[in-house]
């Protein structure tokens, strides 16, 4: 996928997104760190340029959430978690780059109960890879990439890591 | 953020690097921001068991170590030099092996003596937080000041950090005086030439025997507590003339920057080293030390504790 491919499809997301939730106001976009920030931001620029309104965006940190610490050889970073509050009665959205085990977004889901209590919570992802190990699925979906076990997605972002927007499916 | 940690045991500051102490520091940040959510626990440490073994007295550190792993959802065990069998005559080191025994992932200790931390480090599987041994090092109080000049100051590189008071028997003004310089502070050690000896210099700090000319260029002034439990008579000639010569009184604290704070590890003693109207005052941030503390201390065990074994 190349810059465009992922405009066009970030931009789909924006309209499933205005479609699926008639109260726009209390959708909040809450982006994994570190791609799934810029992705929410990006998604929230494309629904304040449809619907002329301003869409909240948030940063849910799932590092410190993770059922597997203890066992990976390298500690994932935590970072701050940013959300506006109170949750309660608001629609938010997760938004990550790429969808795989689902484990991520169990810790994700996790670290959102912890601030509240919101009316309902949804998943919007870039990439969705396949290969689920929990019972999870995206609500919204830029692109469908079935991939091998053995193979790796790899997303860059100009924001975030200083390259040209680009998806790529790496055979090992 | 682009250090990764790879210890398992945090001894002091004098071994970790400048961006360790960074990350340390930004880690806290994260956990800080736990202590607002509605529900202040996560379970990153879930299934692990911590043992809080202080050989010396001790209730902040030890409460803000149990409160930090209890947020990081590990199971805490207590252990005070009464209750253990030390006092039939075990050694640290079984001691120690009997709690590894007992599946202790981490085990926080406070000991009399310099190094205690890091003889046990090197025998046991477990992790090793220093919560202060002897006179030597008290990394989580340091890590906590430091954390604090930051969060208040947006920075500690280039600041004036003036610590006053009994620096020869002080583990934590040592702690800080490796992580200040690590970061870029210029540090300077006030108090009577018996407590605060030019020996210090070697550590690349100030030494003054005279409060009143710093004070008016401090940008933070970290009073340590009177130990009155380790003074001699040669050392410290009494409590009324240490007030006189070294103490921050209502009269000094005018002396400061509008923009410096006051920090004390505690327990203050007031009218000691410090009057009750500026421990209360404005320029002091000595209860944000304590709320700080417990994030830079879930910092710390998520790090040590978390990596894999």
């Amino acid at each position: 996928m190349d810059a465009e491919a992922i405009r066009r499809a970030l931009r789909r997301v924006a309209h499933e997104i205005i479609e699926q939730n008639a109260d726009l106001k209390s959708v909040v976009l809450a982006g994994i760190p570190s791609r799934g920030v810029e992705i929410a931001r990006r998604i929230a620029e494309f629904i304040s340029a449809i619907e002329k309104i301003d869409i909240e965006t948030g940063v849910v940190d799932v590092a410190m959430h993770r059922d597997d610490v203890g066992t990976r050889a390298e500690l994932p970073v935590v970072h701050e978690s940013k959300l506006p509050l109170p949750l309660e009665g608001r629609t938010v959205i997760i938004v990550d780059d790429v969808l795989f085990t689902g484990r991520t977004v169990r810790a994700a889901m996790d670290a959102i109960s912890s601030f509240g209590r919101p009316a309902r919570i949804q998943l919007a992802v870039l990439i969705d890879r396949g290969h689920r190990e929990l019972p999870i699925r995206a609500d919204y979906v830029g692109k469908n990439l079935p991939s091998a076990a053995s193979e790796k997605v790899r997303v860059r972002l100009e924001q975030t890591d200083d390259e040209a927007d680009a998806v790529w499916l790496l055979k090992e | 953020m682009s250090t990764r940690w790879n210890r398992k045991d945090l001894l002091g500051l004098r071994e970790l690097a400048g961006d360790e102490i960074n990350l340390i520091l930004e880690t806290a940040d994260a956990f800080k921001q736990v202590g607002t959510r509605e529900i202040k626990k996560v379970p990153a440490l879930r299934g692990k068991t911590l043992v809080n073994f202080f050989i010396e007295p001790s209730t902040r550190t030890r409460t803000s170590f149990e409160l930090a792993a209890s947020r990081l959802s590990a199971d805490v065990i207590n252990i005070s030099a009464s209750t253990s069998s030390l006092t039939k005559g075990e050694t640290l080191k079984d001691t120690a092996k009997v709690l590894e025994a007992n599946h202790a992932d981490i085990i926080v200790l406070r000991h009399s003596s310099a190094g205690a931390p890091q003889f046990l480090a090197q025998r046991l599987k477990s992790s090793v937080i220093n919560a202060g041994d002897g006179a030597h090092e008290h990394p989580t109080q340091a890590l906590l000041d430091l954390y604090t000049i930051r969060d208040k100051r947006g920075k500690i590189e280039n600041l004036h950090i003036v610590i006053v008071g009994d620096i020869l028997f002080s583990r934590v003004a040592r702690s800080n005086i490796f992580g200040l310089t690590k970061l870029g502070a210029r540090v300077t050690l006030v108090g009577p030439s018996t407590l605060v000896p030019r020996e210090f210099e070697k550590l690349g700090v100030k030494v003054s025997h005279k409060i009143d000319d710093v004070l008016p260029g401090a940008d933070v002034v970290n009073l340590l507590r009177i130990q009155h439990e380790r003074q001699r008579k040669e050392y410290f000639p009494g409590i009324g003339e240490y007030t006189a010569l070294f103490g921050l009184t209502k009269e000094r604290a005018k002396l400061l920057k509008p923009d410096c704070l006051i920090m004390h590890p505690g327990p203050i003693n007031r009218g000691v080293e410090i009057d009750s109207e500026v421990a209360d005052g404005l320029h002091s941030v000595i209860l944000e030390q304590v709320t700080n503390g417990l994030a830079v201390r879930m910092a710390v065990l998520y790090l040590c504790g978390g990596i894999a074994t």
